[in-house]
């Protein structure tokens, strides 16, 4: 993102090498049709993947009496993050700068944007619908810690809350001219805001909220992989707008992170499913669409500052660190991360986040420089970052989930409903009708 | 007469069917049933986390058919059902009392 805004310093010497970036970022306050229309299309990716490319994803893999719930749960993020992201999370996250922390309240709804506005190149108008689908997502990736045992009114307000006090400031840290971003951390899709920042949210909540009953004693069987692979396809279609639209811009950067987003995506998918293979004896469909995600979760920081090499070597790491977070650090710690948004989300993102620091390649991008091109203070930045996203998001989800505990009377539903099925208890629908 | 009653792999029951018919056999009841026996379940994977399944699908064929007949019946099962491998299944044979066709009103083997 970022990326230019970060890079205003360096656009003296980029000029030199590429004088019709000079002749564009003099004319930087005029709207850039081309832009505009990349960006619109790029949010209309991103949207599609929270109630559609997620909720098939982990709706997949929950059982087939929970799957309403587990689409639902994906479904009314969306919709409320939309609804607050214009009533102030766009502010919190966006609005004037407040000692680094914070966006003030003076765009509350969105006030004194009008139609006019440009955010570089683009109408302010566009650029928050795109911050909004991320903020949406990120939500809803957060959910798949808890499926399956939490009550949807305990969600609902969560979700509120975490919006509003977790992802808007963290959002305004690293993009919103907050300390971090000015620190020099490098994140441009985000690999701190979105995927470190609800893996590990969803961790914490899953320990508060306590296994499923019959947790590593019943068998609990996936619904269906096919939606959970059609899913994870989804969701790579989305993540071209997630990651090429953070360059905020129809160029050679954007073109650069379209590229290595797949390419780290597959190269995940790969991996994933060859040390499956090895380990486990079997090539799992569920494993190559794990390791599709993963791959895009650790390209997701890198992917408008690395090269090919770059986002080969990201996708390995992710293929390999994803199977061993869900594989064995999980069993061996003993939290029932459902549907492994720590174990995917969380550890991918924080491979993603360093790795960004060590293979961030300034022939792509002027704005980033790592380790193996001569910087390796950005690995400590990098560093500093992924702490900071860790213990602010681990800290604020304990607080926000425990006001919710005493707001909605407890945070999961009754055995009863939970042995039921949350689809027909709390919901009073199916999922399926299959006799 | 003798009821039996065979379990068997789900994939075998064409060549059973085709089996029997060839005696002369006019009719059986065919259910699909789960269970197990030394041949236990099998485990799926996902994720890492390995789920046994105790229960293997298998189909079950019950025929009623004349003493006379019997030792033909089995043979013939225990032919064309198995394939060496464990988990071809069981073949149980049961004493009936009597038999009637509803149609007909017609009584023991008549009836079959």
């Amino acid at each position: 993102m970022k990326a230019r805004w970060f890079g205003t310093l360096l656009l003296a010497a980029a000029c030199l090498l590429l004088p019709a970036v000079h002749a564009f970022a003099e004319e930087e306050a005029q709207l850039d049709t081309g832009d505009t229309a990349w960006m619109i299309v790029a949010t209309a990716l991103v949207m599609f993947m929270t109630p559609v490319g997620l909720a098939l994803f982990y709706g997949g893999m929950s059982r087939s009496k929970n799957i309403l719930n587990t689409v639902g749960l994906s479904f009314v993020s969306y919709v409320l993050g939309s609804v607050l992201w214009v009533l102030w999370g766009y502010s919190l996250a966006f609005g004037p700068d407040l000692g680094g922390l914070v966006g003030g309240w003076s765009h509350f709804f969105l006030k004194g944007i009008g139609v006019n506005d440009l955010s570089g190149t683009i109408p302010t108008f566009v650029f928050v619908v795109f911050q909004m689908t991320f903020a949406g997502i990120t939500v809803a990736l957060v959910s798949g810690s808890i499926v399956e045992r939490m009550k949807f009114s305990s969600w609902v307000l969560f979700a509120v809350l975490w919006l509003t006090f977790i992802y808007s400031p963290v959002c305004h840290w690293v993009w919103g001219g907050g300390w971090l971003g000015s620190d020099g951390a490098l994140d441009f899709a985000g690999g701190t805001v979105v995927h470190i920042n609800a893996g590990v949210s969803g961790l914490v909540l899953a320990v508060m909220l306590g296994k499923r009953r019959g947790y590593g004693k019943q068998t609990m069987f996936p619904s269906s992989i096919v939606l959970t692979a059609a899913g994870a396809a989804m969701l790579l279609f989305g993540w071209f707008g997630f990651n090429a639209g953070s360059a905020l811009a129809s160029d050679g950067i954007a073109a650069s992170a379209f590229l290595v987003t797949n390419t780290s995506a597959c190269v995940g998918a790969l991996t994933w499913m060859l040390v499956e293979w090895f380990v486990s004896k079997k090539p799992t469909l569920l494993g190559l669409a794990s390791g599709l995600v993963a791959g895009l979760v650790g390209i997701t920081p890198a992917a408008g500052f690395v090269d090919l090499a770059g986002a080969f070597a990201i996708g390995i790491g992710a293929g390999v660190i994803g199977y061993l977070g869900v594989a064995v650090l999980k069993p061996r710690l003993g939290f029932d991360d459902s549907l492994d948004a720590f174990g995917v989300h969380g550890l991918c993102g924080i491979w993603g986040a360093l790795a960004t620091g060590v293979f961030a390649n300034p022939a792509v991008n002027a704005a980033g420089t790592g380790l193996l091109y001569g910087n390796p203070k950005q690995v400590l930045i990098q560093l500093l970052s992924v702490a900071v996203t860790i213990v602010y998001a681990g800290v604020g989800t304990f607080v926000l989930a425990s006001v919710t505990r005493l707001a909605t009377g407890g945070l999961r539903v009754s055995e009863e409903q939970e042995v039921a099925g949350l689809d027909s208890s709390v919901h009073g629908e199916r999922g399926f009708v299959l006799e | 007469m003798k009821k039996v009653e065979a379990i068997i792999k789900p994939f075998k029951l064409d060549e059973v069917k085709e089996g029997l018919s060839s005696l002369g056999i006019q009719g059986m009841t065919v259910s699909e049933v789960k269970g197990f026996g030394r041949q236990k379940g099998h485990s799926e994977i996902y994720r890492g986390a390995e789920y046994t399944v105790d229960f293997v699908a298998k189909v079950k064929l019950e025929i009623v058919v004349d003493d006379a007949m019997l030792e033909k019946v089995v043979e013939v099962i225990l032919a064309s059902a198995g394939t060496g491998k464990i988990g071809d299944g069981k073949v149980f044979v049961l004493p009936v009392e009597s038999a009637w066709r509803i149609r007909t009103r017609e009584q023991g083997k008549d009836a079959l």
